[in-house]
């Protein structure tokens, strides 16, 4: 089967890649650019652990084509941090131990920035609902839920 | 002298004794003569088996002193999650 | 070895704090990498076929056309993974159940495994396998099982452990027995007596990440093993054994793992993929599916429990009954002896006695969750006691707190107990706030408690100072919740300096010595005293070197606040060594500074845990809504408190999925329905309240600091305080976990109408 050629932009980088027809974008970026920060915990769409941003809407990279991503722009977890600077959601997790075992943070907070990009005040329900499509096994949200409130305020403050 | 209480499946593979008197002053000596009096009992000695002495549930090291009169059990070794 | 582990009180520096881990930042920006994260050059994809059958016996298979499609470059049935288990039943219970030798004995049950150029490829050898299977009678239901009509899933099992030796075989492979007293007379002298059968099904870890490996097997029989898992050297030495390889030749790595809770204890793809790889000559890397994971993993028991409880009207208990029947999957185990261990741990009993069956079904093969075998059992005695406390007219919190264990009580599984903390957390619940919050209409509040055992076990630290005076510690227990942050604590307070010189990293199995896996609450307790004792080694060689540089007698040296101290009056003018001048000198005074530990660490001492639950039940549609939960438990010695109040969060999370929600579905035809997230359904972020933790210090006399194994207690008390809670809510005593709507409906409406 002849590949895809595709041009697209992932973190602000222009990048393009060669894929098949059926492959999804959570393949593409993990297994051919090594962006392996987005994560299968399902491949049904139904985990959230392979959240992307594109085009400013939140998708499951899984039950994106990779061919799809053409002329449009990607955001992953790789490019939430700037440099050394961690993002303030980076940082509140860290701070108020929103992970245990990790898997599902890259996801996690690419949902969280684009709830907070959304509604940057958000009460605790509707953060609960707005992550409501990521799983976590560990942590049973609590601490997730109090870093959203913590970074809210200081991205709000900022 | 120890009195050793033998729950569970280890009871049975001792003929279905539960209580045996030995004579042992650490864990690997009361092991050997129990392996010598209940043949059955040797292959889940060398699996691995938990000996709780009064009340605390420890390995089976063999270097593990029995104190005089304490109450030993011994529990199948178990697995956590 | 001088170690002496026995607690000793201190204030502490550094345990007790709160600071960022030192694997944080990897995992805040995708940098860590996780079992399917890791790549090595040439490698192979493989992918494993399963059976579709539920009993089947596997006649012939052909992989003739599979191993002829361009880009296949190795096949792999049981033919491939020869009998090295000489006599071990367990070990040849492991094989079989990684690839099936005669039967299939589950929907899942590997027959076959190809490695190829990629996934495409491996996908079309699968569907080119042809496997001849002669489809059998299966069962799958735990009762269903135990009746002598049902199809006999091995028939060179005969139950053990009944009086009489059985003639015929059986799906009953064990049955067990604990106890003492007599109970036929303690309920003769009972005023009030509660008699019910419970059922749960099974349910599955759970955790988001699939298991994944990539192994390597080079021509010279050495090998390379990348894996998610919770024990790498048990890892090795069951896929060393399995594949007929010296264990020392087999390497493998621990990569940061995705979740565990008892599934990644056990082998499932790792003895294929390097078979796969042997034969292929090239590396192989295996990821499961998340339909392979809930169809072929190792999911916990489906039970069905009978309990009977007798009280005087005083609310003494008198005597204690349970009869407990857990599934196996196709392959013995010691589920139900756990659960006839754990049901009434919690009590102070004069009479009491539980049998435990161990019993085979088509599904497959039972492995550790988070407690495992305690919060089915916990959940049927829970609800009798509530109803029992209810029936006398006595408040449940009180009722335990008559009849809970202290030191001095005989333990429904045999030894005496010594210290414990069931009393401590019953009164912290009895005047928690929580218990006066307002319940409004349809809302109910239930409480239980939950016991577990946790281990030691054998354990390795290296603690190496490097010569800028940063602390190396490698460990050999599998980070899954951010232990490395408390390990990291533990050393800094042994050596008196700043958390943020040390680095904690798990070590492989090349670089460190046998360490047993993070399982049974063991990991930061087992880990924290090898640490402590590795850091007391070194401190020994500290305080030498601060003699060799000062000229003076070691013992005169002392080790204060991360500084060697010359005591006594002739030495008053030498002022202080920090470790890190010693360090910078140590390659003149003998060179690098490090101190080992290798140890059985032991006297993990056992847990208890109290939760109280609100919930609200909509009687039109039998949905629920967690209003509040709050866990109560002794954590010894809390290292990290943010990390301990984490673990009694998750395992609060995972029973509450479990008593609502979660449960296999298996259709008529022995397959399961749901291996999915989707109607595998645990609880997502809008389900839960925040969940409040109080975590109490009673020091375990066992460790030097007092720390108790945390990681597992919290999953034993929520099946009981929720069904509590629900049956205070709807009005109606729910017998059958998970308490899913239609399940809640159904007994709302039969209570109505009976």
């Amino acid at each position: 089967m002849a590949g895809v050629a595709v041009s697209t932009t992932i973190n602000g980088d222009n990048v393009e890649y060669l894929c098949q027809p059926d492959e999804t974008l959570l393949d593409v970026l993990r297994d051919r650019l090594g962006l392996t920060g987005a994560k299968e915990g399902c491949g049904t769409g139904d985990c959230g652990a392979c959240s992307i941003i594109l085009d400013d809407r939140l998708v499951c990279s899984c039950l994106v084509l990779g061919a799809e991503a053409e002329g449009r722009r990607v955001e992953t977890i790789e490019g939430m941090a700037h440099g050394d600077k961690l993002h303030p959601l980076q940082q509140k997790f860290l701070e108020h131990a929103a992970l245990q075992c990790g898997i599902c943070t890259p996801g996690f907070l690419i949902a969280a920035k684009d709830l907070l990009a959304k509604n940057p005040d958000p009460t605790e329900e509707e953060i609960r609902f707005g992550l409501a499509g990521n799983l976590c096994r560990c942590t049973g949200y609590d601490k997730i839920v109090r870093a959203v409130q913590d970074a809210a305020s200081v991205m709000k403050g900022a | 002298m120890v009195e050793v209480t033998l729950w569970g499946s280890l009871g049975a593979a001792a003929g279905g004794k539960n209580k045996v008197e030995i004579e042992a002053k650490d864990i690997r000596e009361l092991f050997r003569k129990l392996a010598e009096q209940y043949p059955g009992l040797e292959p889940l000695i060398d699996r691995g088996i938990a000996v709780a002495i009064d009340g605390t549930i420890y390995r089976d090291t063999w270097s593990k002193e029995l104190p005089k009169s304490a109450e030993i059990f011994l529990l199948p070794r178990l697995a956590g999650g | 070895m001088n170690f002496d582990p026995r607690y000793s009180a201190r204030n502490f520096a550094s345990v007790g704090t709160r600071p960022i881990r030192p694997d944080g930042v990897d995992k805040v920006t995708g940098r860590a990498r996780y079992g399917a994260d890791f790549n090595m050059a040439g490698q192979l994809v493989g992918r494993v076929l399963r059976s579709p059958h539920a009993h089947a016996t596997i006649r012939k298979i052909d992989t003739s056309k599979a191993e002829k499609l361009p880009g296949v470059k190795a096949v792999i049935t049981a033919a491939d993974l020869p009998d090295l288990t000489d006599g071990d039943a367990a070990m040849y219970d492991i094989l079989d159940n990684c690839m099936a030798r005669n039967k299939a004995l589950y929907d899942g049950h590997a027959v076959a495994a190809v490695a190829a150029v990629d996934a495409r490829t491996a996908r079309q050898a699968l569907k080119l396998i042809e496997v001849d299977y002669e489809v059998l009678p299966h069962v799958t239901d735990v009762d269903e099982a135990m009746k002598h009509t049902a199809p006999v899933l091995n028939d060179t099992i005969f139950t053990e452990g009944l009086e009489e030796k059985p003639v015929k075989p059986s799906n009953v492979t064990k049955r067990t027995q604990y106890g003492h007293g007599d109970v036929h007379e303690g309920f003769g002298h009972a005023d009030f007596i509660v008699e019910r059968s419970f059922k749960t099904e099974q349910t599955h870890q759970g955790y988001i990440e699939p298991h994944a490996c990539v192994a390597n097997v080079s021509s010279d029989g050495t090998a390379d093993l990348w894996v998610c898992t919770q024990g790498h050297f048990v890892y090795r030495q069951h896929c060393a054994q399995l594949l007929g390889m010296e264990a020392s030749k087999l390497r493998v790595t621990s990569s940061e793992i995705g979740g565990g809770f008892g599934g990644k204890t056990h082998v499932w793809a790792e003895p294929v993929a390097l078979a796969l790889s042997r034969k292929a000559g090239r590396p192989v890397k295996l990821v499961m599916t998340r339909d392979e994971v809930f169809r072929a993993s190792g999911p916990t028991s489906a039970t069905s429990i009978d309990v009977r409880i007798g009280a005087r009207k005083d609310g003494t208990i008198t005597a204690a009954e349970a009869t407990l029947r857990y599934s196996c999957g196709p392959y013995a185990g010691m589920w139900a002896e756990i659960g006839a261990m754990t049901a009434f741990a919690c009590y102070n009993l004069e009479n009491v006695k539980t049998v435990g069956f161990e019993v085979l079904v088509n599904r497959p093969k039972t492995a550790a969750y988070r407690a495992p075998s305690a919060p089915m059992a916990a959940f049927a005695v829970e609800s009798a006691i509530d109803e029992l406390a209810k029936e006398i007219g006595m408040d449940a919190v009180e009722f335990r707190i008559r009849n809970a264990a202290q030191e001095g009580t005989r333990s429904s599984y045999g030894p005496v107990y010594g210290p414990i903390g069931i009393g401590p957390t019953l009164e912290a619940v009895k005047s928690h706030p929580h218990m006066k919050a307002p319940l409004g209409k349809n809302q109910g509040r239930g409480m239980a408690c939950g016991f577990w055992f946790n281990f030691g076990g054998q354990t390795c630290t290296d603690l190496n100072i490097g010569m800028d005076g940063s602390v190396s510690l490698a460990v050999g227990t599998v980070d899954v919740g951010g232990s490395r942050a408390s390990l990291s604590l533990v050393a800094a307070e042994e050596l008196g300096i700043a958390y943020e010189q040390v680095k904690t990293v798990v070590a492989d199995t090349a670089t460190l010595g046998y360490n047993d896996m993070t399982d049974g609450s063991r990991g930061t307790f087992s880990s924290s005293m090898a640490t402590i004792s590795a850091a007391r080694n070194a401190t020994k060689i500290l305080r030498e070197r601060a003699a060799q540089m000062w000229d003076i007698s070691v013992d005169d040296v002392v080790w204060e606040k991360g500084h060697a101290t010359a005591k006594g009056e002739k030495h008053g003018n030498l002022g202080q060594l920090s470790l890190k001048e010693i360090a910078g000198a140590s390659g003149k005074t003998g060179g690098p500074i490090a101190g080992h530990s290798e140890l059985v660490a032991d006297g993990a001492g056992v847990s208890f845990a109290t939760h109280i639950c609100d919930i609200e039940v909509d009687p039109e549609t039998g949905s629920t809504r967690v209003l509040r939960y709050t866990v109560v438990q002794d954590a010894g010695k809390a290292v990290h408190p943010t990390y301990v109040e984490g673990q009694y969060q998750g395992g609060a999370a995972q029973g509450i999925g479990w008593a609502l929600n979660e449960e296999y579905i298996y259709g008529k035809d022995g397959r399961l329905q749901n291996p999915g997230f989707l109607d595998y359904r645990i609880p997502v972020c809008s389900d839960l309240p925040m969940i409040d933790t109080q975590i109490l210090e009673i020091p375990n006399p066992n460790h030097p600091y007092g720390v108790r194994g945390v990681g597992e207690t919290s999953i034993v008390p929520p099946l009981a305080a929720i069904a509590n809670a629900v049956s205070n809510a709807a009005g109606v005593r729910m017998t059958h976990i998970p308490m899913s709507p239609p399940r809640i409906l159904a007994a709302i409406e039969a209570e109505r109408g009976g």
